[in-house]
């Protein structure tokens, strides 16, 4: 292809990339080492607030923004290089806990709890979605062809729905009086509080993320399965290899390229986790890396916000991508250099 | 949830047939942010009643109205605020002060609705919310209890109704993690009248009050659905209606919901009182809080004028009669109903509980606490490492935010 046509094809990707996550990616990366500050003045103020019957008044100091001739606030912006990313990993704080003995305080502070969290649930959710997805492709080619439509179109339902919907309507069978739980109830004859008990907030939230990623998987591997050679499958079976055998030397290797793309897929997805924590509020239990960025980057009553450290939330989660995708990325390159 | 029903209160409501009840005829286009609930929807149905009015009820409006007051022109007149959410406008000068407009339109208003910052009247409110302690009368009856005045006394009746026959706990609160939760700690800890925050903008939690703040919490959430920290208003509500619970401290503005036939298992049998003391303090557990709207400074004079009139029309006496329990109106003609009458002998004790501080410090603080607090009742830390904690998470927000040095 001539580089002109090349250039014309690729050329609004390049720039769309380029406006959309380059140029953001970098404004992150510098808002990491920078604080942004209103200039404040400090001054006594009296506020008089309604009550009932009448108000109340009160006078005292209060600081506010001081605003430029134009009515805006005034700001200043300082470079604070790694302070923002120590704010969020406090390793003073590790430090003292490894120290004082009792490593699980580590576990208190944000960065290190959604740490726990986010890897706990990208590296378990990882087997179950790919052996899921497999073992449903398996049964959907082995199905008599009659029914083969109607279990394609249930088996892919739950990657369909709207991924907060979803969450919401796991959480409704199981939480306070939900279904499940009531159900549950009549079976054990106890009463059982799903949402009072962190592991059983994390594995239902686990649970609805492999519910609804393995159809994904499942599609990937039902394609693979198709172009698997049947000339070796009958060899094998001549050899006296039995279904297992089949499975592991001759499918397993086949589908390998795709089982890596998946991987790489869900752990990219499953390390930026974000709807479970709202779809169950459990943010009391249990947070993200994710989350923990939104959670800084919203705004409470008085309008703060803390960029800065969202900033540095949001890079060190990119890094933790990167680094979880390592072992995949090398295993694609290995396999594709020994094919070239 | 919230998104559905804000789209299905954005009305868009305009024409002639709806000028009916307006004293006035308006020309000039008006909208309205505010949030979404019964009483704002009330007012703003009256003001569209005077035409050309656009009104957008939205539960998010509080991440909204900030920057939508900052554009030029702002993209709505009317601001729908309360004393937690007035305060970004405020350091930020993008809504104007009222007093010329309140002397020529206003004299009606009473001197309580004029929310005056530094002399200024920058907001005009138009009711209260507060706390107050719905219980079912007719469960106190049966087993003897007297509605209690104090903490001591509430922990008394919860273990008296644990285990009572029509129940499944005694208590309900609002103590879902984050905001709410974070105002439980406020409510019970200004309890002792002290702030939350010093006048120097250092913290003031890690203390005595602090740790009793925290203890009655754990004791109380004793008596509580175990999913407690998943219960927000709504929940706290519905556990009224469909009678799980006997008592709990809510917001007035949702008292008036366990009447309602059509939801509500329990009509008639609810009663309010005042919300009861803690044992550390000398007022009820509770803040207060108006509602009222502002108009924003980055809009022509005559379209300030004639938000302003049409706001007055959407806060005058009729709109209050017809939804006279929707909250506790602030208005001249409100006649206080029953369920009313908890919060009314909340904000009319002596010593009164404390507004809800408008500051920059007690928006972090809030943050702080709703980060931190939960961690203290799910066990996983005690109670003076969850308010140290508390304290390191606003000192380093608050050095972020350039309050604190």
């Amino acid at each position: 292809m001539k580089f002109r046509t090349f250039a014309a094809f690729v050329g609004p990707s390049v720039f769309m990339m380029v406006v959309f996550i380059a140029l953001p990616l970098i404004s992150v990366f510098v808002q990491s080492f920078q604080v942004t500050q209103p200039v404040i003045e400090r001054i006594e103020v009296e506020t008089c607030s309604a009550g009932f019957l009448e108000q109340t008044c009160t006078t005292r100091v209060t600081t506010r923004p001081l605003l430029d001739e134009n009515g805006q606030p005034q700001t200043t912006t300082e470079w604070v290089g790694l302070e923002s990313y120590a704010n969020l990993l406090q390793l003073d704080r590790v430090r003292n806990a490894i120290a004082a003995g009792v490593p699980e305080r580590i576990l208190q502070i944000d960065f290190w709890q959604a740490l726990r969290f986010t890897l706990t649930f990208t590296l378990l959710t990882l087997p179950l979605v790919v052996g899921l997805g497999l073992a449903i492709a398996l049964a959907v080619n082995n199905a008599a062809r009659s029914i083969r439509g109607q279990v394609i179109f249930v088996s892919l339902l739950p990657f369909i729905i709207t991924p907060v919907i979803g969450a919401l309507s796991i959480r409704w069978l199981f939480y306070g009086d939900g279904i499940v739980t009531s159900w549950l109830e009549a079976l054990m004859g106890t009463d059982i509080s799903v949402a009072a008990n962190g592991w059983a907030i994390e594995a239902l939230m686990m649970f609805y993320r492999v519910w609804h990623v393995a159809p994904f998987a499942f599609v990937i591997f039902y394609a693979g399965l198709q172009t698997v050679n049947q000339d070796t499958l009958e060899s094998a079976i001549i050899d006296g290899a039995n279904r297992w055998e089949r499975l592991k030397f001759v499918i397993v290797p086949h589908l390998m390229p795709l089982i890596v793309f998946i991987a790489l897929i869900h752990l990219m997805d499953a390390y930026r986790a974000f709807e479970e924590v709202v779809g169950f509020s459990s943010q009391a239990q249990r947070i993200t890396l994710q989350w923990l960025t939104y959670d800084l980057l919203q705004p409470d009553d008085a309008g703060n916000r803390s960029i800065s450290r969202a900033s540095a939330s949001a890079m060190l989660t990119m890094i933790g991508i990167v680094i979880i995708l390592l072992p995949p990325l090398r295993r694609t390159w290995r396999d594709h250099k020994g094919v070239s | 949830m919230r998104t559905t029903f804000a789209l299905a209160a954005t009305a868009i409501l305009a024409g002639s047939a709806a000028q009916a009840d307006c004293a006035i005829e308006n020309e000039v286009e008006v909208k309205i942010l505010a949030a979404a609930f019964e009483a704002w929807k009330a007012v703003t149905d009256a003001m569209a009643e005077c035409g050309n009015v656009q009104a957008e009820l939205d539960q998010q409006f509080r991440v909204k109205q900030p920057s939508a007051f900052a554009a030029n022109p702002a993209l709505y007149q009317v601001g729908g605020v309360s004393n937690g959410t007035i305060t970004p406008l405020l350091n930020e000068g993008t809504i104007r002060p009222l007093d010329d407009l309140v002397e020529k339109y206003g004299q009606h208003l009473k001197p309580n609705q004029l929310i005056r910052i530094d002399g200024n009247i920058m907001a005009v409110a138009m009711m209260v919310n507060t706390f107050e302690l719905a219980y079912r009368s007719d469960l106190f009856e049966e087993h003897g209890i007297e509605v209690p005045t104090d903490y001591d006394a509430l922990i008394a009746a919860a273990e008296k109704l644990q285990g009572a026959e029509g129940i499944d706990y005694p208590l309900g609160a609002m103590t879902k993690s984050g905001w709410d939760l974070a105002l439980d700690f406020v409510n019970l800890f200004q309890s002792s009248g002290k702030p939350l925050v010093n006048d120097d903008s250092t913290p003031n939690v890690n203390n005595e009050t602090g740790i009793a703040t925290l203890e009655l919490m754990k004791t109380l959430s004793g008596f509580m659905d175990p999913e407690y920290l998943v219960s927000d208003s709504t929940y706290v509500q519905q556990q009224m209606q469909q009678s799980k619970i006997a008592m709990a401290n809510m917001w007035a503005s949702r008292a008036g919901a366990v009447d309602d036939e059509t939801e509500s298992q329990v009509v008639g049998k609810v009663e309010t009182a005042m919300s009861p003391i803690a044992p550390f303090g000398d007022r009820p557990v509770a803040t207060i809080w108006w509602d009222g709207i502002v108009i924003a400074k980055n809009i022509p004079d005559d379209e300030a004028e004639a938000a302003f009139r049409v706001a007055m029309e959407g806060m005058d006496t009729e709109m209050v009669q017809a939804n006279n329990d929707a909250a506790v109106w602030l208005i001249d003609g409100y006649q206080p109903g029953r369920l009313a009458q908890g919060a009314i002998a909340t904000a009319t004790h002596d010593p009164a509980p404390l507004s809800y501080p408008s500051t920059v410090e007690m928006g972090l603080m809030h943050t702080a606490l709703g980060n931190e607090v939960s961690a203290y009742l799910t066990g996983s830390r005690s109670a003076e490492r969850t308010l140290e904690a508390v304290e390191q998470s606003y000192l380093t927000a608050a050095r972020e935010a350039g309050v604190l040095n």
